[in-house]
């Protein structure tokens, strides 16, 4: 479960061009469900999203996670949460690490190495020998159906391959919690509809995802359990339970 | 305990695949490194080389040798003076030496003429040294010509050719009889060119070449020691003057190094971006920088230590002879021996690698600290 | 000045080191003016990757430390040519009065910055950065004593003159000499080898049970670092003349040399890691009570008693070994 209580970004503060993305947000998300962020861009959804996913620290506020498991710190799913708002750079990226996936826009898969590579990244500072999460790489290969792919470098492969990998990648180290920004921006409605699909599965297993996204196919999916609209930085409706 | 050292291993393997997917910019800095090691290590190994010949050549010189000066300039010693200095205590032995220079008009060298105790060679005959031989164009067997003092020519036989392994001492000498010697400078009768003393106690030599100055106010003692330190201070100061000439070399290297590390492409700089999003914690990142600067600094460490290791010992230098040997029309054609050890090792690691890591500290930590959520916009 | 290559390689390192140092201190006085977890705001999160910065600055600075200190003896061991009466690294340090202060600056230096890091590397295990300012504190007094030895070896290096007559370790370390050697050289024997090995022992059992139970660690702490100043007198007094086989060699820096297989090395690393590493457990004691380092710092500090441990012992078995296997034995 994650819960937001109050939470501001603000950019540049202080100067001439000062921005705040996301504007006293409070909010909370329970485990294993799939809750989409709906909103124009510019609405803050991606700011919430790095804000969540730990890859930056609120200007105020608090944002609280429970059920995680990390090497400093062990919670179950109703009590003792972990406060993340001042933790240090080190332990945050250690949280994401271990229980976050993410899934980018433009997929985000660097180039110039294979697809199996890519897929590895986000394993090999975990200290994790590289037998053991290879093997879990090849069958997340094998999952997705792009185990052929694995020796290619990316720039072979095509958009429904790409985001495959990309989605394989975010499961390297088994997170429990899955972030997508816009994953269906650059696919057709076939490949869209099978990345539901695919968030289906995953949900059934029990992972909690969020989605950023501006497509109907998404937010309107029966999957969903809810849906948070954001305009402005601000949460502007829910419907269902986040 | 294996996880650091599995964390180590995988970044590592990241670093090796991220150089070489830069195979342009870094294989510039790889060659420019080298460069700037071979040149270093090749002046520290030859002078050092250089320190180690005269030292050897050193050990058997005498520990003292007594020179009689009028005037402020060398001049031939009354080998009386020998008998005296034997007496004094401490003194194991005295032999007076006889020895020269001698211009050859013709072919424009100058030799060292040296009648060595115990005696060599027959009157009439001579050794002569790789440089004479090949000045001359003589070999074992043939015939050269001096001329005496007296203007008259004096015919020689050579009877053999000091080996090319011992060119450093022997190049332009020319061993002889004392008669021959006598034949060619017609030396007043008792005297030497100088007097070699051998103290027993290492301890004492200064105490022996103290009485020897009283005894005989105008004469020189020569220690070896200050012969050693001599020959020291100039291949260090020579070496030192071009590795101060160097340091303007280095010193570019460096800038150029520095730019190029902190030059990060947009490429870099977005694999660097998602690096950190997907989990990679800034100490991970200047892990990967880290191994890399290392992966570039051993290389060329290595590649220019061989290098030059090879320069020096198998082409004696070439590229350094002329400024440090100084100039002569006899010129030792000689193969160094190799005289490595760790200490210039670790002396020519402060020169090269320090300045570079120094250099690229700062960059590295500045792109190590992109913000993990840059990817998220782009 | 003397231009030796390993002259320029030891400024050029010196140099560095201070450029480097003065940077990690200015960011640091900034750090401790500024440091506030809490905030969100950018001053805040710029800091904390400064932070990265002077980390990676100061554990380059004592790798550079520890080769700087080896490279300084065996330079003055290289040029003791050039002196008259000087026979090894000894004579070269006495040339002028800066030889043998850079060399204690050089020993303190490096054990500060070992301490540093060890402080460092605790601090980045809490999760609230709960010596942060305690690092940079520290900081403030290790800078100026890294700027002074880098003035103090310029002047050295600077004022060394060829024809000066110094004195080679057998007058410098001779028991006659009314001189801190002098007197160190002659300390008698037999006390000084019950000192030393009495020490040893102590300070084993203090760890011992330090690492069993956790209690004592100051006063290791203590013992470990005493045990360190009384090694080295130790080293000048007796031990090296097993190495040397002379009843009157004193000299501890000859046992760097080749032909004495370089043991010297071995002597000088243990005994400066492990003094290191005492120090460190005694550093982290005022800080046992900090809520987010109350279970990092036990762990801590019984791997750095360990570590203690088994390099004082590495150097005890090499001088015992030296003891019992040369035929010379003192009176």
């Amino acid at each position: 479960m994650i819960e937001l209580e109050h939470v501001t970004k603000t950019f540049n503060a202080g100067k001439h061009n000062q921005f705040t993305a996301v504007d006293d947000v409070s909010l909370t998300i329970a485990a294993g469900h799939l809750t989409i962020l709906k909103g124009p861009s510019g609405s803050g959804k991606t700011s919430l999203m790095a804000l969540i996913g730990c890859m930056a620290r609120p200007s105020s506020g608090r944002i609280r996670l429970h059920g995680i498991q990390t090497s400093f710190f062990t919670g179950t799913e109703n009590d003792s949460a972990l406060d993340i708002t001042s933790l240090p750079e080190r332990f945050l990226t250690e949280i994401r690490r271990s229980t976050f996936g993410f899934i980018f826009q433009q997929f985000n898969l660097v180039k110039g190495i294979s697809a199996l590579e890519n897929i590895m990244l986000p394993a090999y500072p975990t200290g994790e020998s590289q037998a053991a999460f290879r093997r879990r790489a090849l069958e997340l290969m094998e999952l997705f159906s792009v185990a052929r792919h694995a020796a290619s470098p990316v720039e072979w492969l095509s958009g429904g391959e790409l985001q495959r990998v990309a989605i394989a990648r975010a499961l390297i180290n088994k997170p429990a919690i899955i972030i997508a920004d816009e994953p269906t921006a650059h696919l057709d409605s076939k490949l869209s509809l099978e990345f539901m699909e695919m968030v289906g599965e995953l949900k059934a297993q029990g992972t909690t995802i969020l989605i950023a996204s501006h497509d109907p196919l998404v937010y309107d999916s029966p999957l969903a359990d809810s849906v948070v609209g954001m305009r402005d930085g601000q949460i502007t409706g829910i419907t269902g339970t986040p | 305990m294996s996880a650091p050292l599995n964390r180590h291993s995988n970044i590592l393997e990241f670093a090796i695949s991220s150089l070489l997917r830069r195979k342009s910019k870094n294989l510039s800095l790889l060659v420019l490194y080298t460069l700037i090691v071979f040149v270093i290590a090749s002046l520290i190994f030859f002078v050092q080389a250089l320190k180690h010949e005269a030292a050897s050549t050193l050990k058997d010189a005498p520990d003292m040798v007594v020179q009689r000066m009028i005037a402020g300039r060398h001049d031939l010693i009354p080998a009386r003076y020998g008998e005296q200095i034997r007496a004094i205590r401490g003194v194991s032995a005295v032999s007076p030496r006889l020895w020269g220079y001698y211009y050859d008009q013709v072919f424009g060298a100058n030799y060292t003429l040296l009648v060595p105790d115990p005696k060599q060679v027959e009157p009439g005959n001579i050794l002569i040294g790789p440089g004479v031989a090949r000045n001359q164009r003589v070999q074992a067997g043939d015939m050269l010509t001096l001329k005496t003092s007296r203007n008259a020519p004096l015919l020689l036989t050579v009877q053999g050719i000091y080996p090319s392994s011992s060119e450093l001492l022997s190049s332009d000498l020319i061993v002889l009889s004392a008669e021959d010697f006598q034949e060619m400078f017609n030396l007043p009768p008792g005297q030497a060119t100088d007097l070699a003393v051998t103290v027993a106690n290492p301890r004492e030599r200064v105490t022996v070449a103290t009485k020897i100055a009283e005894l005989f106010p105008d004469t020189r003692p020569i220690l070896k020691s200050e012969i050693l330190r001599t020959y020291d201070s100039l291949f260090e100061w020579r070496g030192g003057m071009m590795v101060v000439v160097l340091a303007v070399a280095v010193l570019s290297f460096i800038i150029f190094a520095w730019d190029k590390a902190t030059g990060l492409s947009a490429e870099e700089r977005k694999e660097i971006g998602i690096l950190k999003s997907i989990g990679w914690e800034t100490s991970d990142v200047l892990l990967l920088k880290f191994w890399e600067g290392i992966v570039i600094s051993l290389t060329a460490f290595l590649v220019g230590v061989v290098l030059a290791y090879g320069h020096v010992f198998f082409f004696s230098a070439a590229l350094f002879e002329h400024a440090l040997k100084g100039w002569s029309v006899i010129y030792p054609q000689f193969k160094l021996v190799p005289v490595i050890d760790a200490y210039q090792l670790t002396v020519l690691f402060f020169l090269t690698v320090l300045p570079y890591t120094a250099a690229t500290i700062i960059p590295a930590w500045l792109a190590a600290t992109v913000p993990p959520d840059a990817a998220m916009r782009s | 000045m003397i231009q030796h290559p390993a002259i320029l390689a030891l400024s050029i390192a010196a140099l560095l080191t201070c450029c480097m140092l003065l940077y990690a201190a200015w960011y640091g006085t900034r750090i401790l003016r500024s440091w506030d977890l809490h905030s969100g705001s950018e001053l805040q999160l710029e800091l904390e990757r400064r932070t990265y910065l002077i980390s990676v600055i100061l554990s380059y600075t004592l790798l550079f430390q520890i080769l700087s200190l080896f490279l300084y003896i065996f330079t003055a061991d290289n040029l003791h040519n050039q002196f008259t009466g000087a026979m090894c690294a000894a004579g070269s340090l006495a040339v002028n009065g800066y030889g043998y202060p850079v060399l204690i600056l050089k020993i303190v230096n490096c054990l500060l910055a070992g301490v540093w890091l060890i402080i460092n590397h605790v601090d980045s295990r809490g999760f609230d950065y709960p010596l942060i300012r305690t690092k940079y504190g520290l900081l403030t007094i290790l800078a100026p004593l890294i700027l002074l030895e880098a003035g103090l070896q310029f002047a050295y290096f600077f004022n060394l003159k060829a024809d000066v007559i110094t004195s080679c370790c057998g007058s410098l370390f001779s028991t006659d000499k009314r001189s801190i050697a002098g007197e160190i050289a002659g300390l008698p024997s037999g006390p000084t080898q019950l000192a030393f090995f009495g020490l040893m022992a102590l300070t084993f059992l203090i760890g011992v049970v330090f690492y069993g139970k956790g209690k004592g660690g100051g006063i290791f702490s203590f013992f470990s670092s005493l045990t360190f100043v009384v090694a080295a007198a130790a080293l000048v007094s007796f031990i090296c003349l097993y190495f040397y086989e002379l009843p009157t060699h004193h000299c501890p820096f000859c046992i760097l040399q080749k032909e004495y297989g370089y043991i010297g090395y071995a002597l000088y690393v243990t005994l400066l890691g492990g003094a290191i590493c005492g120090m460190g457990v005694g550093a982290l004691m005022p800080f046992k009570s900090q809520p987010s380092l109350s279970l990092i710092i036990p762990a801590i500090q019984r791997r750095l008693t360990l570590l203690t441990l088994a390099l004082y012992l590495l150097f005890t078995l090499i001088v015992v070994w030296r003891m019992f296997s040369t035929p010379f034995t003192l009176g």
